[in-house]
């Protein structure tokens, strides 16, 4: 019999339509406005007495509260106007103080019954939920840089220790470091060791008349792969940062070889979050230079509280904060001084052992690094213009803070003592923890979308989406009767599974997106229209109604699957190639088209066949 | 299979020439428009600052511009964004604080208030590796679609898709160039929509070709293709139209933001409406398409349960 499904196809078709409901609903559920309160630490215990003052000042500044939950380490206050938000952010800030952290937040009013099944409203891009944007580029260049000079030191000191003389020599264009021997046996013995030493080393030599050298540097996979580090070190120091500034859903994301993407939403205050995230600081551990060092081999720094004079330190690195896995701050049991304990890598460990052991009674500074930023003006000739450009760029500043003795041979785990301040001990710690970055970063871009900017964005994408969808639903039904009654039953099938798996999938909704979608829907309706036009074709050829209707959905499945297909090839490769507005574009567009190839030819096909099928008595079709 | 003659057939191909003519000035133009006046490339692909103003009464551009050019600001791009309450200002220069500086300057010399709605600051850096990447996606997806096309039709239809699918974008750009509209990320992301919406009705006259070349017997190239235009005339009129439609819905409700993307959408869609009609199957036909091209026994006897 024509026309008829199996029992088994109305049933899956059935059930994806009734997930597709599921999942969708999430949507439809607004999120209440929030302003979200826990403790600047990760140890601070948020006290029911904490909330009651929250609630009170809001009460007293007449802003309406819906409801107040959470635990003892995050507190979510939910507001009723969203207007009122900022102000209760900065009221509350100021009744609390700076041991808490007060941000805004969106807090969702997904039933539990929805959220326990996985299903969570679909995420809003910062145009359409306001925010900032950052992009950072890390500096790969000065990580691998700071890496060599770290092996340099290293190499000088095993030189040293096989009693191997060198001069040292300025650094080849290409970065490599440089070292001349007197003779070619010293170069030959030396070159052994420093292979046999440093396995990631590309040792060469290069002998220039007199002058028998050694040079070395990483390979280019080596540095590629210092460089990968680099990045993800940094991506993990900003999500700490980020965490800090205890913004709810925040995005942190590696894009492209050297650049770092940082989403806020809801955050207005950029120089506040920019502060956070560029402070851009490193350590270093260094020796403190002998007296009778050689001014060659060692470097004067000031302290940090500029109240000490100046101390002279050695050249060498032993390791910079990146090697560092964890540092806590707390008293010293016996003397009652505040100390840092401090646990470092296996690398870290070593490094830390073979500078100290032989060192005993010396001091160890620890350097803190900052970039600062800054920009430097440039003249330069554009399109025969002579052009005043701003050119971004940064300074680099070294203070010491922290000088201490060693008391003994450093290990993986160790601590630092002779701090002044619990304050400087609990300070030091934190910047060992998530302060280190393994290379400089700047900040490339910057996108501030106010929170009214954002909803207008919704309500406009949302009005002109059901507006198109409207008179795709009139101009169906008028061309194609029953037939297109049944078309925009499947197109609104369609829109419902579409943010059914866009939901599902966790992507995000951007404006771009929302083109899409509008986009995708106006194509949906291509696949219904190229079946009715060919149902419409076979029966002015003649053939009996039942066959008109199963060749029409025959014929037409190629010429929707070829143009279909190419579409999404389109598609998937913008996925793959663009990147934010590309991206949220290629998304809706993508999972459109699969969406609507489902449902024009699956779900329109068995409206049909439950309408019409199987009926012998059918003389004359409204299409 | 019967075939019912007594059907109108359009002679479309009987404008093949004028079709020809009119493509080659319209893509001369374009590229003579690209290469001489260009396009004027947005924010995200020259970098620099722009700042979204909303006055809380009306203002005129010019008087903002003075005040940017009094204060030094002399590159300042101030123009209005849907009314004359909002001002969005473009400026070369990355600095992050200079948004900050502006809006307070021209604070200053307003008396009401000028709230800040939006700033966005990038690099050019940025714009180049877009650049590129954007450039490397187009001929990625073309390369994609033109493997498939071969595999799923013949190389002479892969060849007369992509040139159609050239001629749409080239013209769609030109424009964009000739009009000086604003080309930023959401015109490169309609760009690469109309790629996909162009190439889908191309490959719909397509289909119908390759069909009708294996069914019917006798017919000459033209007369085939003809034939398959008029019978996908119906479809390509309400596809073309109801996606119309829903452009122009976004044109006039979507906002500013979206303004560029529905303009270059509808240019496009009517540009490759046009072209799967005219230009795709010309080109066919200048490519001496034959029924030899095509022949793949037809499997006519395969009842499968297709949905």
């Amino acid at each position: 019999m024509l026309n008829r499904y199996p029992l088994w196809k109305y049933l899956l078709i059935a059930f994806v339509v009734v997930l597709g409901f599921i999942y969708s609903l999430p949507n439809l559920y607004p999120d209440d406005p929030a302003i979200q309160i826990s403790g600047s630490s990760s140890s601070t215990v948020l006290e029911p007495a904490v909330l009651e003052r929250a609630e009170k000042t809001l009460n007293e500044a007449g802003i309406a509260i819906k409801a107040a939950e959470g635990d003892e380490r995050t507190q979510m206050i939910r507001l009723v106007q969203a207007d009122q938000q900022q102000l209760a952010r900065s009221l509350v800030k100021d009744a609390l103080g700076d041991d808490y952290v007060v941000a805004l937040n969106l807090a969702p009013t997904t039933p539990d019954w929805l959220t326990a099944i996985g299903a969570y409203p679909m995420k809003l891009g910062l145009d359409l939920s306001g925010g900032v944007h950052f992009l950072l580029e890390v500096d790969t260049d000065r990580a691998v840089k700071q890496r060599l000079d770290i092996a340099n030191s290293e190499i000088r000191a095993q030189l040293r220790q096989e009693r191997l003389r060198y001069r040292t020599m300025p650094e080849r264009e290409d970065g490599a470091r440089q070292l001349a021997f007197l003779d070619a046996a010293t170069r030959n013995a030396a070159q052994r060791v420093i292979a046999r030493e440093n396995p990631d080393l590309q040792v060469e030599t290069d002998d220039q008349g007199e002058r028998y050298v050694v040079s070395f540097g990483f390979s280019e996979q080596r540095i590629r792969e210092l460089e990968d580090d680099a990045v993800r070190q940094n991506l993990t120091s900003i999500r700490n940062r980020v965490d800090e500034l205890g913004v709810s859903e925040p995005l942190v994301q590696r894009q492209g070889r050297n650049n770092i993407v940082v989403q806020l939403p809801g955050v207005q205050d950029t120089a506040e979050a920019k502060r956070i995230l560029g402070q851009t600081a490193n350590l270093e551990f260094r020796l403190e230079a002998l007296p009778n060092a050689a001014r060659t081999s060692t470097e004067a720094f000031s302290f940090r509280d500029e109240r000490r004079p100046d101390a002279l330190l050695e050249r060498d690195i032993i390791i910079t904060g990146d090697r560092v896995s964890s540092a806590q701050s707390n008293f010293d049991s016996e003397s009652g001084q505040p100390q840092v304990n401090i646990n470092l890598d296996t690398t870290g460990g070593r490094r830390m052992n073979d500078a100290t052991r032989g060192n005993i009674g010396r001091s160890m500074a620890v350097l803190f690094i900052e970039q600062k930023p800054t920009t430097r003006v440039e003249t330069q000739e554009i399109d025969g213009e002579m052009v005043r450009l701003e050119v971004p760029g940064f300074r680099e500043e070294k203070h010491i803070i922290s000088l201490a003795t060693i008391q003994s041979a450093l290990g993986n785990q160790f601590r630092i003592t002779g701090l002044n301040s619990v304050a400087e001990a609990s300070e030091l710690a934190l910047l060992l923890r998530a302060g280190s970055l393994a290379a400089p970063m700047y900040f490339v871009e910057e996108r501030t979308v106010g929170p009214s900017l954002g909803a207008e964005n919704i309500k406009m994408g949302v009005d002109s989406t059901l507006m198109g969808l409207g008179l795709i639903v009139m101009f169906m039904i008028v061309v194609y009767r029953v037939f297109g009654l049944l078309a925009n039953i499947a197109l609104t099938i369609n829109l419902m599974l579409l943010l059914a798996v866009m939901s599902l999938f966790g992507a995000t909704l951007t404006m771009p997106g929302i083109a899409g979608i509008v986009l995708t829907l106006g194509m949906a309706v291509d696949a219904n229209v190229l079946v009715f036009s060919r149902i419409r074709e076979e029966i002015k050829l003649g053939r009996p109604i039942q066959r008109a209707i199963h060749d029409g959905y025959d014929r037409a499945f190629i010429s929707i699957f070829d143009g279909n297909i190419t579409t999404l090839l389109v598609g998937v490769i913008l996925f793959a190639v663009g990147t934010g507005p590309i991206k949220g574009f290629a998304v809706t567009l993508s999972i459109g088209i699969l969406t609507s190839m489902f449902t024009a030819i699956m779900v329109t096909r068995s409206l049909v066949n439950l309408v019409y099928g199987g009926r012998r008595d059918l003389k004359k079709l409204n299409i | 299979m019967t075939d019912k003659t007594d059907e109108k057939i359009i002679n479309f191909m009987r404008l093949r020439f004028i079709a020809t003519i009119l493509s080659v000035v319209l893509v001369a133009g374009s590229i003579v428009s690209l290469a001489t006046k260009g396009l004027s490339w947005g924010l995200d692909f020259t970098g620099g600052t722009l700042i979204e103003l909303v006055y809380d009464n009306p203002v005129s551009t010019e008087e903002i511009r003075e005040q940017l050019v009094d204060s030094g600001y002399t590159d300042a791009v101030v123009q209005e964004f849907g009314s004359a309450q909002d001002i969005l200002v473009r400026m070369p220069g990355e600095d992050p604080g200079l948004a900050r500086v502006l809006s307070e300057l021209l604070n200053d010399q307003y008396d009401g208030v000028v709230e800040v709605k939006r700033v966005e600051f990038v690099g050019p850096q940025v714009g180049e590796q877009l650049r590129e990447q954007g450039g490397l996606g187009m001929l990625l997806a073309l390369g994609m679609v033109m493997l498939y096309i071969a595999f799923r039709f013949q190389f002479k239809f892969s060849v007369g898709a992509v040139l159609a699918l050239a001629h749409d974008s080239i013209i769609a750009m030109g424009l964009f160039s000739v009009l000086g509209i604003q080309f930023d990320l959401t015109v490169l992301a309609a760009i690469l929509a109309l790629v996909g919406y162009s190439l889908n009705d191309t490959i719909i006259v397509y289909d119908r070709v390759r069909e009708n070349f294996r069914k019917r017997r006798k017919g000459s190239p033209v007369e085939i293709i003809n034939v398959s235009l008029t019978q996908t005339l119906g479809r390509t009129l309400a596809t073309s139209g109801t996606t119309l439609m829903v452009l122009m819905a976004l044109f006039l409700f979507g906002g500013e933001m979206i303004n560029g993307f529905a303009t270059m959408l509808i240019a496009g869609v009517l540009v490759g409406t046009y072209s799967s009609i005219y230009i795709a199957s010309n080109l066919l036909l200048y490519m001496n398409i034959s029924r030899e091209d095509l022949v793949v026994p037809v499997k006519e006897d395969e009842v499968d349960e297709r949905p």
